[in-house]
Parts: structure tokens; sequence; C-alpha cells
């Protein structure tokens, strides 16, 4: 059994009178996929917002373990704190990328932290000392290195906005990446893609997670990509908690079917019949 | 005591100027979601249409005040409510679904262009007009002050009433009044379900510079003297006025402007007439960062 | 209005009732308000009213001509779609002709003192030009940048003006110590108003920060004591060049360099002050922008929301924008002291400010030589033809109004890239946060 990068417990958040999600608890082990999933208006966006401090939550705990054992309670940081100090990552449902500039200063933009210290909060910067450009150089190496992995090599100097959806899906995956997460939240990152593109997302997803160590929470509802690469998957329904376990588990779950039917009747028999 | 008395009078009647012209903020602000930063000139131009209804009243020799009372509103109403409609379909409908500042960067060039034009073709010069409204009551006196009330600040106060009162009823009960508050919820929705959006958002322009304009003609016979610089500093409080109440909110926007009202008159009577607009100014500060949905507007839960 | 059915070819009775409605609203806007004018003949006497019928039917006939020519343009699809307004070959040449005209303009503003050495009103007219252009490039960071829109940025121009007139009248500091102190102490008070305020969505910003500016007016009015309240501050010590002073005196500036003295020297000394000042701002933004702090500013003005997500501290990123904008105000600011050697409130009223947020406006945002073009044609353009000044405000009013429709990031709207790998392509405006929602 792996440690867990994630502990969420007795999540509750509140909206005036509507409770999205109530006394939620799960975690997500290090190194490992972990996958919510659940009808439409199910709470996993507001989970994810929680998680990631765009959303104060209105009680409960969420504890981030780094690799070196220290420990961050994130329902008690600001959003870029959880990020840049907790080095959690995300995406977005509605893909959010700096559309007016090019793929590469994405990138670098992803990297301002790191950036900002080697310029000396733009004291060194502005005086153009070496140490900034040695920084700057190691920046675009890395983010060479990410856009050749996910082929947009070739269009480093096109601005995001331009790029074709599903290039846009993966941009922002790297982006994420560039931050050197310990944690990546992707919030429906197929959303959209053709089959083609949804393979080439499970790659790339699989192989993050086994090359830099980084752990996954995902937000899906293609049953496709989740039930192929997620380690662990965690049932929501109307804001509770109905399942949790291993693909097959879930699969053969009698209330994740009662949830799914009527709502998704052909997403979870076409991952039936994928598994 | 009474000196309180006097100047809780003069801080109503001052608010419920503010308070017309806070409706019309708070209802594009609704609607749109942008500040109208022209309305303020609106208003500006409805005390000019309306000086120069009462002087041509007068050289054609109509002397009722009543009636020339009566006329300047219904014409002053009429052709600012045609500025309101001209500025919504020239210079914000072209940029709906542009980026978010540029709304509000053609408001400004709108308000300098409504500004100057005003400045241009009637003067630089303030514009006196003789008292219309004359004469008042003494509520309370006793050796040393006298408390009293002008017929001028009794009509503004009961205009004002008076068309709350029916501006509430075209909001709460009429077909456009529900066509409006469709568009508030959801714009994009309101106009999938088969409300005229464009229709109403022109309406509500049109409405908001009525009343702005009637807040005009109180101002021009509360003062007896305008010039085309007044719609800025009153558009800023009336804004705060609206930002105080709940943007958003008619209510909001009727109490704000009453408060601003009162806290104007009353730092002017108690500290320093010459930081009045400092008080109202840092009302505005305050209230943004501290309670930015007012007192009773609602509050906003960002999108991610 | 017509842009709705483009589909016609050459529709000229469309055209026609379309001028004549808008006619018809024209004469109802200028009846009243046009038509008569109102008129004071003596001091206290009464307002009289005098009809203006030919002003009136001019105006309207104005309105009808133009309406017509525009309708019969987009109902004849010929505009319907703006970007044809200027076609990308024109676009890429404007980028092209910039490169160049940026060098062009700046050998043209070195040698200006030298070709109009004798000519007082031209060597003044420039250095309020370049007055401008410095305060439009300071203000552009703000705005074209960071995507923060600043109504009040006129107060950190008098925060610097007032600092140095105090500071050297007070203190006796020369303008070199008070120029970098102005400076500092405007960016005092841009990090001052700007930490609470900041957190404040775009529309809000910018009616809080047009409050803060009148504020810092209305106290300059009223603390006569301190500011000398309406009648401001005068003998304000002239700059000297580096101690040795402007006068005809044997430690003047003339004798020491053997010069034959002409008050010229000061005026030529004082333009290429301003032109380095100025010069300095272009250059700093440059390469901030080329840093991560200028990358994390562009990055804010496109989706602030993003921008937390990698962890970017949003408010200390807005704050750096906020407080090295007021800097460079700060100096110029105290350039203006120095150069009036009197200062009032009179100076810094909201005007101003509107007038360099529609230099950076039209300019396009984010674009430095746009920005100096448009003071160039704006400050400069008006004061040559001095009959119109009057129309001048009108004309920015209608820029801003007309830029934001049909341009929305100014007339030289190409973002340049701050980093490439292979090829440095202008990105085109249409995605740069400024056409797009």
């Amino acid at each position: 059994m792996k440690a867990p990068v994630l502990d969420v417990q007795h999540l509750t958040m509140r909206f005036g009178g509507l409770t999205a999600v109530s006394d939620l608890s799960f975690s997500a082990r290090r190194g490992e996929i972990t996958a919510i999933i659940g009808p439409n208006g199910a709470g996993k966006t507001t989970v994810f917002n929680c998680v990631t401090g765009f959303y104060q939550p209105t009680e409960g705990m969420i504890r981030l373990t780094h690799p070196d054992g220290k420990e961050f309670l994130l329902e008690r940081m600001f959003d870029f704190r959880i990020a840049h100090k907790g080095r959690v990552a995300r995406t977005f449902q509605n893909i959010r990328l700096f559309a007016g500039m090019t793929v590469l200063e994405n990138l670098l933009t992803a990297q301002h932290n790191t950036l900002m210290r080697a310029s000396g909060y733009t004291f060194f910067g502005i005086v153009g000392l070496p140490v900034y450009a040695r920084a700057e150089r190691a920046a675009i190496d890395k983010a060479r290195s990410w856009l050749d992995r996910v082929g947009l090599l070739a269009r480093a100097d096109d601005p995001a906005g331009d790029l074709p959806y599903g290039a846009q899906r993966r941009l922002e995956i790297v982006r994420a990446m560039c931050t050197d997460p310990v944690l990546l939240c992707l919030d429906e990152p197929a959303a959209g893609l053709n089959p083609r593109e949804a393979d080439d997302l499970n790659r790339l997803l699989i192989s993050i997670g086994r090359e830099t160590g980084t752990s996954i929470l995902l937000i899906e509802h293609h049953m496709h990509v989740v039930m192929e690469i997620s380690n662990h998957i965690v049932v929501l329904d109307y804001g509770q908690k109905i399942s949790e376990g291993t693909p097959q588990e879930i699969r053969n779950d009698p209330k994740v079917i009662a949830a799914y039917l009527g709502v998704e009747e052909e997403a979870m028999q076409a991952a039936g019949g994928a598994g | 005591m009474e000196y309180f008395l006097q100047q809780l009078i003069n801080g109503v009647t001052l608010g419920s100027i503010y308070g017309l012209i806070a409706i019309g903020y708070t209802m594009v602000y609704g609607i749109i979601g942008m500040i109208n930063f022209a309305h303020g000139d609106v208003f500006m131009v409805g005390a000019f249409i309306a000086l120069i209804m009462f002087l041509a009243l007068f050289a054609v020799g109509l002397t009722a005040v009543p009636l020339a009372l009566l006329l300047v509103l219904l014409v002053a109403m009429m052709f600012t409510a045609l500025y309101g409609w001209t500025v919504e379909r020239f210079a914000y409908r072209p940029l709906r679904g542009s980026f978010r500042l540029a709304p509000l960067i053609s408001a400004i060039g709108m308000s300098i262009l409504l500004q100057n034009y005003i400045q241009i073709v009637q003067g630089a010069r303030v514009k006196p007009l003789p008292p219309v409204v004359t004469g008042g009551y003494r509520l309370w006196e006793n050796d040393s002050f006298v408390v009293q009330i002008s017929n001028i600040q009794i009509i503004i106060v009961m205009i004002t009433v008076a068309l709350m009162l029916a501006f509430s009823w075209l909001v709460g009960q009429t077909r456009l009044g529900r066509d409006m508050r469709a568009c508030e919820q959801d714009l994009k929705m309101a106009s999938l379900v088969g409300v005229d959006t464009g229709r109403t958002i022109s309406l509500t322009f049109v409405i908001g510079a009525a009343l702005a304009s009637v807040a005009g003609v109180m101002f021009l016979l509360y003062y007896g003297v305008i010039d085309f610089f007044i719609g800025f500093i009153a558009g800023v409080k009336a804004f705060t006025a609206a930002v105080l109440g709940g943007i958003g909110s008619l209510p909001g926007a009727m109490l704000g402007g009453l408060l601003i009202g009162l806290i104007e008159t009353f730092w002017s009577a108690y500290f320093s007439s010459e930081y009045k607009d400092v008080a109202a100014f840092s009302v505005l500060i305050l209230v943004l960062i501290f309670m930015p949905t007012g007192i009773l507007g609602r509050p906003e839960v960002e999108k991610v | 209005m017509a842009a709705a059915m483009p589909e016609r070819k050459l529709d000229v009775a469309g055209a026609l009732k379309d001028a004549a409605l808008a006619a018809f609203v024209a004469f109802g806007l200028f009846s009243l308000v046009l038509g008569l004018r109102t008129e004071q003949s003596g001091l206290t006497s009464a307002l009289q009213l005098y009809p203006r019928p030919g002003l009136l039917f001019g105006a309207v006939a104005t309105v009808f001509a133009g309406r017509f020519l525009i309708a019969l343009l987009f109902r004849s699809n010929l505009l319907a779609d703006p970007a044809r307004f200027i076609p990308p070959q024109a676009s890429k040449g404007i980028a092209f002709i910039g490169r160049y005209a940026g060098i062009g303009l700046l050998v043209f503003a070195l040698i200006i003192p030298v070709i109009f050495f004798d000519n007082r009103y031209l060597l003044d007219l420039s250095i309020l030009v370049v007055t401008y252009i410095m305060l439009g490039w300071g203000l552009n960071i703000v705005v074209g940048l960071a995507g923060l829109l600043d109504l009040g940025y006129v107060a950190f121009y008098a925060v610097g003006a007032y600092s140095y007139a105090l500071l050297a009248q007070n203190f006796g500091f020369s303008f070199w110590i008070c120029l970098p102190l102005a400076g500092i102490l405007a960016a005092f008070w841009g990090v001052l108003l700007g930490f609470p305020v900041l957190r404040l969505r775009g529309d809000y910003l910018a009616i809080v920060t047009l409050a803060f500016g009148e504020i810092i007016r209305i106290v300059l009015i009223n603390w006569q004591s301190f500011t000398g309240g309406p009648n401001g501050i005068s003998g304000i010590p002239r700059p000297s060049f580096f101690g040795v002073p402007f006068n005809d005196g044997p430690d003047g500036f003339a004798a020491t360099f053997g010069l034959s003295f002409t008050p010229s020297h000061r005026v030529v000394f004082l333009f290429y002050l301003i032109l380095a000042l100025a010069l300095i701002t272009n250059y700093f933004t440059i390469r901030l922008r080329r840093l991560p702090i200028g990358r994390a500013w562009e990055a804010l003005r496109e989706d602030e929301i993003a921008c937390r997500s990698l962890g970017i501290n949003t408010t200390h990123t807005k704050l750096t924008a906020f407080a090295l904008g007021a800097m460079f105000a700060g100096f110029a600011g105290s350039f203006f002291a120095t150069r009036q050697g009197f200062i009032s409130p009179e100076s810094f009223v909201f005007h101003e400010s509107a007038m360099i947020l529609a230099i950076v406006v039209l300019g396009g945002m984010g674009s430095q030589l746009g920005i100096a073009v448009a003071a160039l044609v704006m400050v400069g353009g008006f004061e040559l033809f001095r009959e119109f000044a009057q129309y001048r405000m009108i004309v920015f009013g209608l820029a801003m109004i007309g830029i934001m429709i049909w341009r929305p990031r100014g007339l030289v709207s190409h973002r340049e890239p701050s980093v490439h790998l292979q090829e440095k392509k202008p990105i085109p405006a249409a995605v740069v946060e400024g056409a797009r929602q």
C-alpha cells in the first residue's frame, strides 16, 4: 500500500442553501491515477476547486503530503500558494490558456516562480546578470522537452489560441507539468477529444505518472479513459460518495450502475465493453 | 437638534437626486454587467435640456409654475431618453462580446464626448436659472434657529417617491419588467426563451436616462445653477450610492442614494464642506474594499 | 446597426432609410441643446436663448450624409468584416514600417533641438509631446501589459510634481536627488492605494482609481498650509546641468562651456532630459516584458484564474505593475514641476488621466511605438492647429469609442512575443485579449 499524497476528510461545500459536496472522504495514493467520476452536477468540479483553493470549503480537511514528508493543509491556503508551495497543478474544464501568448510563453509563464527567483525578483534580470540567462535557457529546454513529448514543438512560436482544440488540451496539461507538480488535477482532459486523441492522452497520462512520479487526480466522463488508466476510482452522486475502488470493482458495483442508469447508460456499457 | 433636523431634510433631498441617478447605474449593471460611465453625463445633458426648456417657456410667456414644471419634466425625460438610447446604440451595442475592458473604455470616451459637446455648444460658463419654485414651511422655531422645508424640497422628495413607486411597479408587474429581470438573471438564456434582449437593453438605457433627467431637472431647480461638469461628480457619487446599496439591486440604489446624500450633507455640516467630495469618494473606496456586495446586493461566486 | 444584414448589394434605398432615421434621431438630440444657445448678456442679467437654425441644420445634414455613406458601405457588404478595413498585408506592412519607424522617430527626436534650436515654440511643444509619450509608456505598463484600467494615473504624476516642488523648496535638494525620491514616493503611493484595491474586478478598480485621483486633487486644493492650495507652488528651482546653472553669470552653463548665453540652452537641456526619461521608461518596459514579471503581467491580462492555478501571486504581480507605472508618472511629474517652475492642482484633473489613457488606448495597448505616434498626433497635432484645440477632447472621446468598435487593440495591434524558439512571429490582434471575450 502506497502512502496517500492527498487525504480528503469530511469535505463539505455549501453555496447558500445548496450543498454541492457533503461529507466526502477519500484519498489519492502517490504515483497513482485517481479518478473522480459521477453524473453531471455530482460535485466533481467543486471538489477540485476546493483542493486547488479556488473555493474555501465550508467544512473538512484536505491534507497534501510531499514525497519528503512535508504536509500541507490545503483548506487553509490560498489558490496560488497551493500551486506554488503545495505544488498542486490543475487544468480547467473550459481550457484556460493564455490565448494571446505563444505556446512557449505559456510554458515559461508556468515556470514563473522558478524564473522569478533566478531573476533576483527582477533586479538581476533587469541588469542582465548571466544567472538569469542561464535559468531562462533551462526553462526553455524544459518547455522544449515537454512540447516534443506532446508533438507541439513545431508550434512553439504560434499563439496558443490558434491551436486546434485537442492540442490546446495537451498544451494545458504540459503547462501544468512545467510547474513540477506533486499532484496534477485534470478536469475532464478528454472532453471533446476524438478517440485517437483520447488514446494519446491515456499514454501521456500513464507516462507522466511513471516518469515524473506525479500523482494524478482526474475528473472524466469518458469511461474509456477512466477505466483504462485509473488505479483508483471515487464515484460521486449528488455531492456524496457512493462507491470507491478499483476499476474492476466500480464496474460491477450495482450502486454505481444505478446512479448512471438513464444518465449515461451507454457510457457504462461502453466501459464494460472496453474492459 | 434643530440644526440636525435641518441637515436631515437637506440630506434626504440630495439623497433623492442621487438615488434617481443611481437607478440608471444599477439597472445597466444588473443587465449587461457594465458600468455606464457616461450616465452622469446623461444626467448633465438632462439638466441642460431642462434649463433650455424653462427659458423657452419663459420666453413664450408661460409662467404658471406647475404647468411649466410638468412640461419641462416631460420634455426633459423624452429628449434625455433619446440620448440614453443613442449612447447605447452607438457606443455599447457594437461592443457586445468584445474584451472585458472595451465597454468601459468606450463609456469613458462617451463621457468625455458628452461633456465636451455640451461645453462647446453651450459654453463653459455656469448657467444660472432664477428660482422657479419658491416658498416653504417653517417646521420648528426657537430663538436661535429655524428648521424649514422649502417647497422645492417637498417637490423633489415627492416626485422621487412617486417615480420609485412607478418604477417598482414597472419592474415588478409588467411584461417589460419581467423581461428585464430575466435578462438580469441570464442574458443568453433570456434570449433563448424568446425575450428580445436587444430591445430590453435599449429600454433599460431609456428608462435610466429618463430617471436621470428628472434628477437633472431637480438638481437645476434645487441649486439654480448648472455647468457642463456637474455630471462627473454627481455621476461618481450616484455610482457610489449604487455600490453602497448593492449594485444590481433597485431598492439598494434608492437606499444608497439616501445614505450618500445624508453622509455628504452631515459631513459638510459637522466637519468640512471642502472635503465633502472626499467623504463620498472615501465611502466608495471603503465599500468596494470591505463590502463589495453592498447592503442589499447578492454575493458573486467566481466561476472557475 | 446595419451590420446585421451584410449580404445585400449596393442597397441605396436601405441606406437612405437608415440615414433618414439617423437624421431624425440627430434632430431630436440636437434640437434643444445645439439648436438653442443659452447666453448671458451681462454678469447679473438672466440667461437668454438664441436660436441657431443653421448650425442645427448643418449638424443634422452631416449625420444624414455620414450615416448614408456608412450604411451604404455596410449594407453593400463592403465593410462587413472590420478586418478588411485594413487588410492583413497592410497590417504586415505597418509592422514592417514600424520596425524602422521607431528608429526613424528616435533619430528625428534626437536632432529636433539641432533643427529647431531657435524655435522656442516648437521646442516647448516637443517637450510637451515627449512628456505625454513618457506618461503613455508609463501607463501602458499598467493598462496595456497588466490589463488594469487606471483612471487616476494623473494622481501619481501630481505626487511626483509636488514631491519635487516641496522637497526642493523645503530642503533645498537638487533636481537629481529629488527625481528618484519623487519616483519612489509616487511608487509608494501606488503600493499604498494598490494593496487594498487590486483584488477588485477590472471595472471597480477603474472607478476606485478615479476616486483616488479626485481625492488627491481635492486634498491638494484644500491643504493650504502644505501644498499652497489652489494657488499652487511657484518658484520651484529650475534644473541645473549637473550643478551648473543655466544663467548668464560667470558660473553659468554658457560661460562654463564657452558659449554665448541664450535661454534656449535650458530648453534644449529640458528636451534631452525628458527624452532620456522617456527612453528609460521605454527601455525598462521592453526589458521587463522579457522577464518573468512582464510575462506574468501579460498572462494576468489574458487569464487571471489560470495565473493563480500556476502559482503566480496575482496581487504582488499587479502591485508591481501599478507601482512601476506610478513611479514613471512620478518621474514625469518631477520633470513637469522643474520645467514649469510652478504647479497647481489645475494641472492634475481627471481630463489629464483620460487623455493619457486615450493615448494608450489609441496607440494600441501594449505597443510602445503606437503610443508614441498617438501622443504625437493627439497632443502635437492639436497644438499645431490651435483653432481646433477646443475640439481635442471631443475627438479623443470619439476616437476611444471608434477604436473600441473597430480595432480594440489600437492602431498598432500586433503583439510581439517576448521569447521564441525558432522564429519570431507577430501575434495577430484577434487572439490577444482584446478581440475576444
